[in-house]
C-alpha cells in the first residue's frame, strides 16, 4: 500500500532521515518506535506531504489492486484526497473552532451528502463528543482532544491513517479507550502507520514495526519477535 | 451644548466608525491568517475612492452598480497584492514580509501621484444622495445612510461567511495552524487569497464611502485611515473581527466626541488624542478588548 524507498530528508541544513526504507501492507497496523529525535515525526510528516524527499521514492496505492503513485512531491492537500489521513503530533485541534467544525475540518474534501452520517458515527464512538459538540475544542481535556483528533482524521473516510504519538500526556485508561478504538478501526479496513514512544503497547498493538534510530532504520520485522529481541528489550522495553 | 447637538455627533461617529471597521476587519483576517501587517491595505482605500470617482462621474454607472465593481477591484487588488509580496515572502522572517507590504503601499501612492497627479480632486455624488433628511436635531445625507447601512449589510455577510460557511471554517482553521489545515486537505493558498481578497474588497468599500462622505479624494488619502483603522483593530485585538469592528466605532465615535465637544483650539490634536487611546488600552489590555492570549493556544 505504502513504499517508502531509500528516503533522505533535511531540515533546513540537518541531514534528519538517511536512506529510510518502510513498507506498509493493505490491512496491516505498523509501529515506528524510537527515541526522541530519532525521525519518527519527520518520516510522518514527510509521507503526508509537509516536507519532501531530497532522495528517495514514496509509492503509494489507495486499495489492493489500485494503480500506484508516487506522492513524494505532492502538497498534503492532494496526499489526502488520495485516502491518506495524518493525525498530528500534540494533536493539533482547532481549539477556537467547535468541536462539530473540527470533525466538519476533518471531511473539508468531501463532496459526498453522507458527512452528517459520519459525524453521528464519530459520536458514537466518542459520546462525550457528542455532548460538547458545541463547545470550543480548546476547553477539552486532553483526552477528549485526542478522540476529536482521531474522530477528525476518521471524517476523510483515510485509507491509510497515519498516528503520531497519540498516547502523549493521556491517562493510561485513555490510552486504553483510544488504542482499543484503533484495533476496531483496523478491522474495518483501515490500514494504520503509528509512531509511539510507549514501545509496549505500540508492539502489542501493532503486526509489524520498524525501529528509527538517529534517522535510519536499524530494526524491523513481526513486533511479536521484536518483543522478544534482546536489543529491543533493552532500549525499548525497559528489561535487562 | 444641546442634545441636538450631541446627537448629532454620535451620529457623525457612527459614520466614521462604520467606515473604519470595514478597513480595520480586513487588518484583522489578513493578520490572523498570515500574521503579517499589510501596510498596503490602506492605499486600497484609494484605489477605491478612485474607481468609484471613475465609474460613477466617467461612466455613469448607477450606485449599486459602482459598488458592486468598487468591491470587485478591492478583491482583485487584494489577491495581487497577496501574490506579489505575501505569497513569495511566506516562510521568510516578519520583517521580510511588513518591508515588502510597505514597498507595496509607497508604490502605490507614488503610482498614484505618477498617474493621477497629486492633487485633490472633488467628488460629488449623484444629488438624489446629497439630499438632506431631517430626523428631529440630528440631520443627515442620504449618503451617510447609504453608508452606515452598506457597512452593516457587509459587516453582517462577512460574519455569516466567516461563522458558517465551509470557507469560513477553512479560514479559521488555516488561521490558528497552518500545517495542521494542509493536513485536512485545506488548499491553503486558495484560503489565504480569499482572506486577501475579502478584507481588501471591504476596504475599497470604504473607500467609496470616505469620497462620499469628504467630499475630497487623493493619492495619499489612504495612509491615515489606514493607520487608524490598523489602530482600530489593534485597539479590539488584533485577529478578531468583532474586535475590529468593536475598536472601529470606539475609535470613531470617541474621535468624533473629542473633536466636537472640546474647545475647537483642541480639534488638531485629534490624531494624538486617537493614539494616545490606543496607548492607554494596551497598557490595561496588552491583547486589545476581545483578543485571544496567545499563551493560551494548545
Amino acid at each position: 500500500m505504502l513504499s517508502v524507498e531509500n528516503i533522505d530528508v533535511y531540515r533546513g541544513r540537518t541531514h534528519v532521515l538517511r536512506q529510510v526504507d518502510i513498507h506498509v501492507k493493505h490491512g496491516e497496523i505498523i509501529a515506528l518506535i524510537g527515541a526522541n529525535g530519532a525521525g519518527k515525526t519527520t518520516t510522518l510528516r514527510t509521507i503526508s506531504g509537509l516536507l519532501h524527499p531530497a532522495k528517495g521514492k514514496i509509492l503509494y496505492a489507495a486499495g489492493k489492486g489500485k494503480r500506484q503513485i508516487e506522492i513524494s512531491s505532492l502538497p498534503p492537500e492532494q496526499i489526502v484526497s488520495t485516502g491518506v489521513s495524518h493525525c498530528p503530533e500534540g494533536r493539533g485541534v482547532f481549539s477556537q473552532l467547535s468541536v462539530k467544525e473540527n470533525l466538519l475540518v476533518g471531511a473539508y474534501l468531501r463532496k459526498d451528502n453522507k458527512i452528517e452520517q459520519d459525524i453521528q458515527s464519530i459520536y458514537e464512538m466518542f459520546p462525550i463528543l457528542e455532548e460538547r459538540s458545541t463547545q470550543a475544542a480548546g476547553n477539552l481535556s486532553g483526552g477528549e482532544q485526542m478522540m476529536l483528533a482521531l474522530g477528525r482524521s476518521l471524517m476523510s473516510r483515510p485509507k491509510l491513517l497515519i498516528l503520531d504519538e497519540p498516547s502523549l500526556g493521556l491517562a493510561p485508561l485513555v490510552i486504553e479507550t483510544i488504542f482499543n478504538k484503533l484495533k476496531k478501526i483496523n478491522t474495518e479496513g483501515v490500514t494504520i502507520l503509528i509512531v509511539e514512544q510507549n514501545a509496549v503497547m505500540a508492539l502489542e498493538l501493532s503486526h509489524r514495526a520498524y525501529v528509527l534510530e538517529t534517522g535510519r532504520v536499524t530494526l524491523f520485522g513481526r513486533s511479536a519477535d521484536l518483543t522478544l529481541n534482546p536489543e529491543v528489550q533493552k532500549a525499548y522495553l525497559g528489561g535487562e | 451644548m444641546d442634545f441636538g447637538y450631541i446627537a448629532q455627533q454620535l451620529a457623525n461617529g457612527l459614520i466614521l466608525g462604520s467606515m473604519y471597521a470595514l478597513v480595520a476587519i480586513g487588518f484583522s483576517m489578513i493578520y490572523g491568517i498570515v500574521r503579517l501587517i499589510n501596510f498596503a491595505h490602506g492605499d486600497i482605500v484609494m484605489i477605491g475612492a478612485f474607481t468609484t470617482l471613475v465609474l460613477m462621474e466617467t461612466a455613469g454607472l448607477p450606485f449599486p452598480l459602482v459598488a458592486f465593481f468598487v468591491l470587485l477591484t478591492g478583491c482583485g487588488m487584494g489577491i495581487l497584492i497577496e501574490r506579489i509580496s505575501f505569497r513569495p515572502m511566506r516562510g521568510a522572517p516578519q520583517v521580510t514580509g511588513f518591508i515588502a507590504s510597505l514597498g507595496i503601499s509607497i508604490m502605490l501612492q507614488n503610482l498614484g501621484i505618477l498617474t493621477l497627479s497629486a492633487q485633490p480632486r472633488n467628488f460629488s455624488f449623484p444629488s438624489y444622495m446629497q439630499r438632506i433628511l431631517n430626523l428631529g436635531p440630528v440631520s443627515f445625507r442620504v449618503v451617510d445612510v447609504v453608508i452606515i447601512l452598506t457597512a452593516f449589510f457587509l459587516m453582517v455577510a462577512l460574519i455569516f461567511l466567516v461563522q458558517k460557511t465551509k470557507l469560513g471554517i477553512a479560514m479559521r482553521a488555516t488561521a490558528e495552524n497552518i500545517d495542521v489545515a494542509r493536513l485536512m486537505g485545506i488548499d491553503i493558498n486558495k484560503t489565504i487569497m480569499a482572506t486577501f481578497a475579502i478584507g481588501s474588497g471591504l476596504a475599497a468599500i470604504a473607500g467609496l464611502m470616505w469620497g462620499g462622505k469628504f467630499g475630497q479624494i487623493d493619492p495619499l488619502m489612504g495612509y491615515v485611515p489606514g493607520l487608524k483603522s490598523f489602530v482600530a483593530a489593534v485597539i479590539g485585538g488584533v485577529g478578531s473581527i468583532p474586535g475590529a469592528i468593536l475598536g472601529a466605532f470606539i475609535l470613531g465615535l470617541s474621535e468624533v466626541l473629542f473633536v466636537g465637544l472640546l474647545p475647537p483650539i483642541y480639534s488638531s490634536y485629534r490624531d494624538a488624542f486617537v493614539f494616545g487611546v490606543l496607548i492607554i488600552i494596551l497598557i490595561a489590555m496588552p491583547n486589545g478588548l476581545l483578543g485571544k492570549d496567545i499563551g493560551d493556544k494548545a
